[in-house]
């Protein structure tokens, strides 16, 4: 059984529909990349994959004894934490509320987790360091750890590498992929037709006719394929 | 110097001084830490807009002759609360905008069903009061100041186990809602929380001068510090140490309490901003 599974799923907000007839699986240790131009609806998407919003219709179904509070999530900035007054390792450890219940503290265990988490990041002699002083790769490598803090088995990437100049972004990348090797399932939301065809395993196009390719092959051999990577220029 | 402590010795003689005292700073440190919070999440009105609602509940109660005003203006505050956090986000008007709007009609209308159905000989000073605070915090009764007590504890207790959860939830909503965090029930208890707390403010600084007690120690202490532990426990601390200051400058000079507190703040703020400043530029 896959690890995910939407079977004609649509989506929209405010009765208006934004994507119909999505359906495509995600088996254990794939990397999807979720494609499709600005406004094609793959932030509600990754909205809906996390529980922040009901579909219009259609079914989303966790296998493999996923559950909801496994999944991390590597959100887009927000405005509120430019100028928040956080130290990184009170961000990293807010990863495992999720399993904390009613418990007001976090357990030695976590704690070593959260440095176990943020040496795989290469951020481990940051902890004390405010987070709105980092730069924008270090911050997305903070909110990487503390994704890390709240999985072990699946991660959702809003356009992780947002913003960030291009050796840094190849750095977030090679990051990621080696997440990927060590068993984590990506799906990473992104406009970057490179990245996606060298790092991804599937590809989901989305538009308001969706297409999944269970491979990057299939989507280059593909007329969407082919009309979006002369659209950006591919070819290099 | 000595003149200043003899005369601060006679005033705390008076139970009436030691309770202002006890309550005013239960209140300042409830509504700092709470403050940060808010600010954070750019709620920094939310008690300007909440405490206008609670001075037209209290003109109505006032007006109805209520035995016990808090029976009306609780239930009304807590609920303007829970409209404005939860309108937030995602309606067609915004939330800084239901904020203001709430504010200024319960404003207008306290003013004016006061001011039509009094009976009392001093509209202008009843109102003032109640907006400025006077000298209220001086004529606590008794249940005023167990209520304010029990108030107090609630809070603390509820900051101390839940603070991780409030961290998250201020810092990011959504992550903390997609990996099951209850944000909704957080935000929702916030709402109810901020509401008691600033109906029981009304009676240190008036409810005009509310948000000084919500958003100045937090803003100061944002100034200096960098971590959010070290954010809450500083406001707390800036705030007990502002009220107090300006509750005993209000007693040795007989200026009006709720402002001699909200103008020390102030004080407070500019120094850590200045510090703020300095450490900054040592840095850079």
């Amino acid at each position: 059984m896959s690890l995910l599974a939407c079977e004609n799923v649509s989506l929209g907000y405010e009765g208006k529909t934004v994507v119909e007839g999505l359906t495509f699986n995600i088996n254990s240790g794939d990397y999807l990349c979720i494609l499709g131009e600005n406004g094609s609806g793959k932030s509600t998407l990754m909205k809906t994959l996390l529980g922040l919003r009901t579909p219009m219709s259609g079914s989303i179904t966790m296998g493999d004894g996923l559950k909801k509070n496994e999944i991390g999530y590597l959100p887009q900035q927000t405005i509120v934490q430019k100028d928040f007054p956080a130290s990184v390792k009170e961000i990293v450890m807010s990863g495992f509320l999720n399993h904390s219940g009613l418990r007001p503290f976090y357990t030695k265990e976590e704690k070593n987790i959260a440095l176990d988490n943020m040496k795989r990041l290469g951020i481990e002699d940051m902890g004390k360091k405010c987070y709105r002083d980092l730069s924008g790769g270090q911050q997305q490598r903070v909110l990487l750890a503390r994704a890390l803090c709240a999985t072990s088995k699946m991660l959702l990437l809003d356009e992780p590498v947002a913003g960030l100049d291009p050796k840094v972004t190849h750095e977030m990348y090679e990051l990621i992929k080696s997440l990927n090797k060590e068993g984590i399932t990506i799906i990473m939301v992104s406009h970057d037709m490179h990245a996606a065809l060298k790092y991804a395993t599937k590809i989901l196009h989305v538009s308001d006719k969706p297409e999944f390719f269970e491979s990057t092959n299939d989507y280059l051999k593909s007329k969407t394929g082919k009309m979006f990577t002369s659209d950006n220029g591919g070819g290099n | 110097m000595n003149e200043i402590i003899e005369s601060l010795q006679f005033y705390l003689e008076f139970p009436f001084v030691r309770r202002a005292l006890l309550v005013g700073v239960l209140i300042a440190f409830c509504s700092s830490l709470l403050g940060v919070t808010l600010v954070l999440k750019r709620y920094s009105f939310i008690g300007d807009g909440l405490s206008h609602v609670a001075f037209a509940a209290m003109s109505i109660a006032m007006v109805m002759s209520l035995s016990n005003n808090m029976l009306l203006i609780l239930p009304v505050t807590i609920v303007s609360a829970i409209l404005m956090l939860k309108t937030g986000n995602n309606t067609k008007i915004n939330g800084d905008a239901i904020i203001a709007m709430m504010s200024v009609a319960s404003l207008a209308i306290g003013y004016m069903v006061v001011n039509k159905n009094s009976d009392s000989p001093n509209v202008a000073g009843d109102v003032c009061s109640t907006l400025f605070g006077a000298t209220s915090i001086l004529t606590l009764s008794e249940l005023d100041v167990i209520l304010c007590i029990a108030m107090s504890i609630i809070v603390l207790v509820f900051y101390l186990l839940f603070y991780n959860k409030i961290f998250a939830v201020t810092f990011d909503e959504d992550f903390a809602k997609a990996t099951g965090v209850r944000a909704g029930a957080y935000n929702m208890l916030m709402a109810v929380i901020t509401a008691v707390i600033i109906v029981l403010a009304m009676n240190l600084v008036g409810s005009l001068l509310i948000s000084a007690l919500v958003i100045f120690p937090a803003l100061s202490a944002m100034r200096v510090f960098k971590n959010f532990k070290a954010v809450v426990i500083c406001s707390g601390i800036l705030s007990i140490i502002s009220s107090v200051l300006g509750l005993f400058i209000s007693l040795l000079e007989t200026t009006p309490v709720g402002s001699t507190i909200v103008v020390v703040d102030i004080t407070v703020f500019i120094i850590f901003a200045i510090v703020g400043m300095f450490i900054r530029g040592v840095k850079e």
